[in-house]
């Protein structure tokens, strides 16, 4: 049993759900944060930013990769200055395959909690001012708890997609088995290699971990609001 | 009680290629004050901007004495700050809370809502005091017209506001009913004797409440001669 866990297959499953659930975190927390601020904020260029922030949806993902490289590569912006003041190299880490899958991710959350956001009364938050709450506690009170199920759909499917994740994992974080090899990658270097067996396995894996999920999402978020 | 209310604001508001102009100006000693006009007159902007909820271009607001805005020393209280209720037009009650919860709502600062059980002195008042105890337990949407006013009411007094502000109060009602929860509103008013400020287009609630009446007219305010 001990040596069955030790497979390559679920040693790849594993990291796979780890970057996953990270990059999950990162996309929930960012995209409610910029959903809210798109959908109740009035301010100049705002859909230019909505724009912007979707682009990771739309573009090749070895763009986005590429990207990411400029960025935290070793010459890279942010990543010469985290090399120089804290020694840390993102590259070929399960850091930078985090960091790529949340990216994608990202603006399945946005697009899901704007959209929830937007269908929230305002006048129920103004309500709530009135009554003494603070900025915060109104979103914490009112808005959150009645877009929740917008959010929570929109972080399912970007768990989804942070699984499935490839090209940009694949420019940034390369594919070191055990330690940056997820299962997306795995099932290519699999084919790649003529290893059927060890292919169809993970293709099986890959394939359950994603209905399971879906079914999941249509599970928890069906339609019973107590409103109206 | 006497309260002054003092506002003198200007605003400028534009919708696609519309541009309204609100211009009003009064002052009022009376604790029953009703400002009535047609729908689209700015009657809800100018409350909204004593709730503290519109911010006015220019000009100033006090109630009481207290400074709540004035554009030119840069002064604009927060809707927290302000210490008046205001009950909206459709009640705007929390879908997701039970009464108990929304009347508990402002009692309640920080980032939790009071629980489904909350068991607070004045909550046990107002459930008792408008006969809501036998739906403390029920969602707004469970509940009748006269119910759900009840507690928007309830809701908006619990956490014993400065002023009382009044959208509309009655439109969202039956006819019937509407009679009914003037008296209660009335009766309350002088029981409570908080200032309000009542804004509508019906002339019953002019009659019923209008100690000071103002007439609003695309925007600006006027005296309305009592008949």
């Amino acid at each position: 049993m001990d040596s069955f866990f030790n497979e390559p297959a679920w040693i790849a499953l594993r990291l796979s759900l780890k970057v996953a659930c990270w990059a999950t975190l990162l996309a929930l927390v960012a995209g409610t944060g910029f959903g809210y601020l798109l959908a109740r904020k009035r301010f100049f260029g705002r859909e230019l930013l909505d724009a912007m922030l979707t682009l990771p949806m739309v573009m090749p993902p070895t763009v986005l990769g590429y990207y990411l490289l400029v960025l935290i590569g070793r010459e890279g912006v942010v990543g010469a200055w985290l090399q120089h003041h804290f020694g840390i190299n993102l590259i070929f880490t399960w850091q930078a395959a985090v960091i790529a899958a949340a990216v994608v991710a990202f603006p399945l959350v946005l697009k899901g909690a704007r959209a929830a956001f937007e269908t929230v009364d305002m006048q129920l938050e103004q309500a709530a001012m009135v009554l003494g709450v603070s900025p915060f506690g109104v979103f914490l009170r009112v808005t959150l708890p009645l877009a929740w199920r917008g959010v929570l759909g929109g972080t399912l499917l970007a768990f989804a997609r942070s699984m499935g994740e490839f090209g940009a994992t694949l420019m940034v974080a390369g594919s070191i088995p055990g330690k940056t090899q997820t299962l997306s990658i795995a099932v290519y270097e699999a084919v790649q290699a003529g290893q059927d067996d060890t292919a169809n396995l993970l293709v099986i894996i890959t394939s359950v971990v994603c209905v399971t999920v879906l079914v999941a999402a249509n599970k928890l978020t069906p339609n019973r609001n107590p409103q109206r | 009680m006497t309260m002054v209310i003092n506002v003198d604001i200007r605003k400028t508001l534009r919708s696609g290629d519309r541009v309204f102009e609100l211009d009003a100006r009064f002052e009022s000693a009376s604790t029953r004050v009703v400002i009535c006009g047609q729908s689209g007159a700015g009657k809800s902007q100018l409350l909204k901007a004593v709730a503290g909820l519109m911010t006015p271009d220019q000009g100033r607001i006090a109630l009481g004495g207290r400074c709540l805005f004035d554009a030119a020393a840069g002064i604009d209280v927060t809707p927290q700050q302000r210490r008046v209720a205001y009950l909206f037009q459709d009640y705007a009650l929390f879908p997701h809370l039970n009464v108990r919860q929304n009347i508990a709502f402002g009692l309640q600062r920080g980032w939790r809502n009071p629980l489904a059980r909350a068991d607070v002195e004045a909550v046990r008042y107002w459930l008792a005091a408008f006969e809501l105890d036998h739906v403390a337990q029920q969602l707004p949407h469970q509940l009748s017209g006269g119910q759900r006013q009840r507690v928007a009411l309830a809701r908006a007094l619990a956490p014993q506001p400065g002023a009382l502000l009044l959208d509309e109060p009655f439109a969202a009602l039956d006819p019937g009913l509407r009679e009914r929860m003037r008296a209660e509103l009335d009766a309350l008013q002088r029981r409570l004797a908080i200032p309000m400020i009542l804004i509508t287009h019906d002339p019953e609630d002019v009659s019923a409440f209008g100690e000071h009446v103002l007439r609003m007219n695309q925007g600006r305010l006027e005296e309305h001669a009592h008949e």
